[in-house]
């Protein structure tokens, strides 16, 4: 599961109210290499959550983007661009967790894939 | 500038389509271009002309496409070779010369269509040519220059074909073709993890068409199962992410290299950017987010083949039994119980989950099953308030039922109005669970035994005269 994944998720257990961003409990990371698309990256640059990103990326151990988000124009830097790019593609969760921060609910993470349905008495 | 368009004879629905939506791919505004037929031809016959803004896009138009046989600029045309060299004669010799000069290579292809033609016959029509005047030397392995004499001719109406009312011939310098080498490099047969409804590989390819999905663009597929549909868009570029209610499918496959992530490796495609598994009908998509993918591509379950599922237990649904409580030490394993999910709310959840997340302009591509008994033939496709539907492209499966692609193009933002309207069809859903699957149900109208009497009326042994959309 890349962040770009973790950035798009909440929890949606039965009476959360803001089940977002979901807490990563990591147990083991990958890096997987995804082709550098700059056209791509900026489209993405404005849907993104920011303080999510970061903090999911300092969570996984990176910590070299900016905290606060940056305005547009540091989508003319192709040092930005990279950073950008290895977090939100590159770091992948192999396993682990994603935890709602309300009701502490684990939505497992198992072959880097997210498990997000709920059990019964969630619905 | 015109161009003589010749398709291949297969999937007639679908060959305008794909070209319009090509056209549009590379540059050409507007989603209606304009096709002209040769004189007294069938419209389903394969040739047509189109009018395309330049050589270049009709060239691209025509190497990205599946159906289009090729794009041609026509040099001359007419009933007889006496009347092909007439129009040959009076083309503009500005337009001639430069492919003829003595610094290019060429080669001449003579084609037919409902009809074959001997060695010695395609020598002699080439030896017809003499009076242009090619300068150039023969080069038949890679020449730069390719022409075509394309003959067709009235060879009655019991084959099967579209009928042709009067011989025609056709010749032209080929300006661009599908690569169909595609497909036998991506046939199912040598993939190596499938579903029972993995789709065909033409058909990934038309439908990746139809989505526009090229470099940049990020592609995604609610009911992804094998992955065979986000193949095709990877294969041309695209980003894509999948998600699947089935676990099987979307996580172990059959193994470590027999799942959806080897289908990808397979092929030397970038693997999904993400698979998650997730139900289509509870999205867990956070608040805000939205207008993120730039097309969604599906074949979703319509319950013939496959029925679709969606959360929650049959009894829970019907109000028989309280929802279970999993019991702590077995939350981490623990499979939720899924229901049948019917075709309308399934449609209803891919019309809102497209409406929020696709960007203004981007495609909605999916089949929808229509029955064959319905003698209105009037279109009655599903619509919503955000999107405008722009081609649909009729596949038929067996006498009951066929499948049409359906695309649609997002041209409104989704608003809170649209967003509690689904909302409320949703409980609605919900609440009528048994009804509404009920109306749905296609199952029973496709595969019950046929009634006696469209037995007795015997029309099973006259074969069609005309297939026409059978091919």
């Amino acid at each position: 599961m890349k962040l770009l994944t973790h950035n798009m998720l909440t929890s949606t257990v039965k009476g959360v109210v803001n089940g977002f961003p979901l807490r990563i409990e990591v147990e083991k990371t990958l890096e997987k290499q995804v082709d550098f698309s700059a056209d791509f990256l900026r489209n993405l640059f404005y849907k993104v959550d920011w303080k999510a990103l970061v903090e999911a990326a300092q969570t996984m151990g990176y910590a070299e983007l900016p905290e606060e988000a940056p305005d547009s124009t540091v989508l003319e830097s192709e040092d930005f661009l990279k950073k950008f790019h290895y977090a939100l593609l590159e770091l992948h969760l192999e396993e682990g967790n994603l935890v709602c921060p309300e009701t502490g609910r684990k939505f497992p993470v198992t072959k880097g894939i997210p498990n997000m349905l709920l059990h019964e008495d969630e619905v | 500038m015109w161009y003589l368009c010749v398709f291949y004879h297969r999937l007639l629905d679908y060959r305008k389509p794909e070209v319009e939506s090509l056209a549009q791919l590379f540059g050409v505004s507007g989603d209606h271009i304009e096709w002209r037929l040769p004189e007294s031809h069938h419209h389903d016959s394969p040739f047509h002309f189109v009018n395309l803004p330049s050589e270049d896009v009709a060239a691209k138009v025509a190497n990205r496409s599946i159906l289009v046989k090729g794009i041609y600029e026509l040099w001359g045309e007419g009933n007889s070779y006496g009347e092909l060299e007439d129009a040959i004669r009076s083309y503009p010799d500005e337009r001639k010369l430069p492919y003829v000069n003595s610094e290019s290579t060429f080669k001449i292809t003579v084609d037919s269509f409902g009809k074959v033609m001997s060695f010695q016959e395609q020598n002699e029509r080439i030896k017809s040519l003499a009076y242009i005047p090619f300068k150039g030397r023969v080069n038949l392995k890679t020449p730069d220059h390719k022409f075509y004499i394309i003959e067709t001719d009235d060879y009655g109406s019991s084959n099967g074909l579209p009928p042709v009312v009067q011989r025609r011939i056709f010749f032209g310098r080929e300006v661009g073709g599908a690569d169909r080498r595609l497909l036998p490099t991506y046939q199912l047969k040598s993939r190596t993890y499938l579903g029972p409804t993995a789709m065909d590989a033409e058909m990934a390819f038309l439908m990746a068409n139809q989505a526009l999905a090229a470099k940049g663009k990020f592609v995604y597929d609610p009911f992804v199962g094998t992955g065979s549909i986000l193949v095709a868009a990877a294969h041309f570029g695209a980003m894509t992410m999948g998600a699947d209610i089935d676990i099987r499918v979307v996580r172990d496959g059959r193994g470590p290299d027999c799942n959806v992530w080897s289908n990808f490796k397979q092929y030397g495609l970038p693997a999904p950017l993400a698979l998650l598994r997730a139900d289509n009908n509870l999205p867990p998509w956070r608040s805000g987010m939205k207008e993120v993918f730039d097309a969604i591509i599906c074949d979703p379950p319509y319950g013939v083949r496959a029925g679709g599922r969606k959360s929650g237990g049959r009894k829970l649904l019907k109000g028989v039994v309280e929802p279970y409580t999993v019991p702590d030490d077995k939350r981490t394993d623990h499979i939720p119980s899924t229901a049948a999910y019917s075709l309308v709310e399934c449609i209803h959840d891919l019309f809102d989950l497209a409406a929020r997340m696709l960007v203004l302009g981007g495609r909605l591509v999916f089949f929808y099953p229509e029955l064959r008994q319905d003698d209105s033939k009037e279109d009655h496709y599903p619509e919503h308030p955000c999107f405008r539907l722009i081609a649909s492209s009729e596949q038929i499966l067996s006498s009951r039922y066929s499948r049409v692609l359906l695309t649609m193009v997002k041209l409104c933002p989704y608003t809170d109005d649209i967003a509690e309207a689904a909302r409320i069809k949703h409980l609605d859903f919900k609440e009528n669970h048994l009804k509404w699957l009920e109306d749905g149900n296609l199952h029973s109208s496709v595969l019950s035994p046929a009634d006696t009497q469209s037995i007795a009326s015997g029309d099973s042994n006259s074969k069609p005269k005309y297939r026409g959309k059978y091919v």
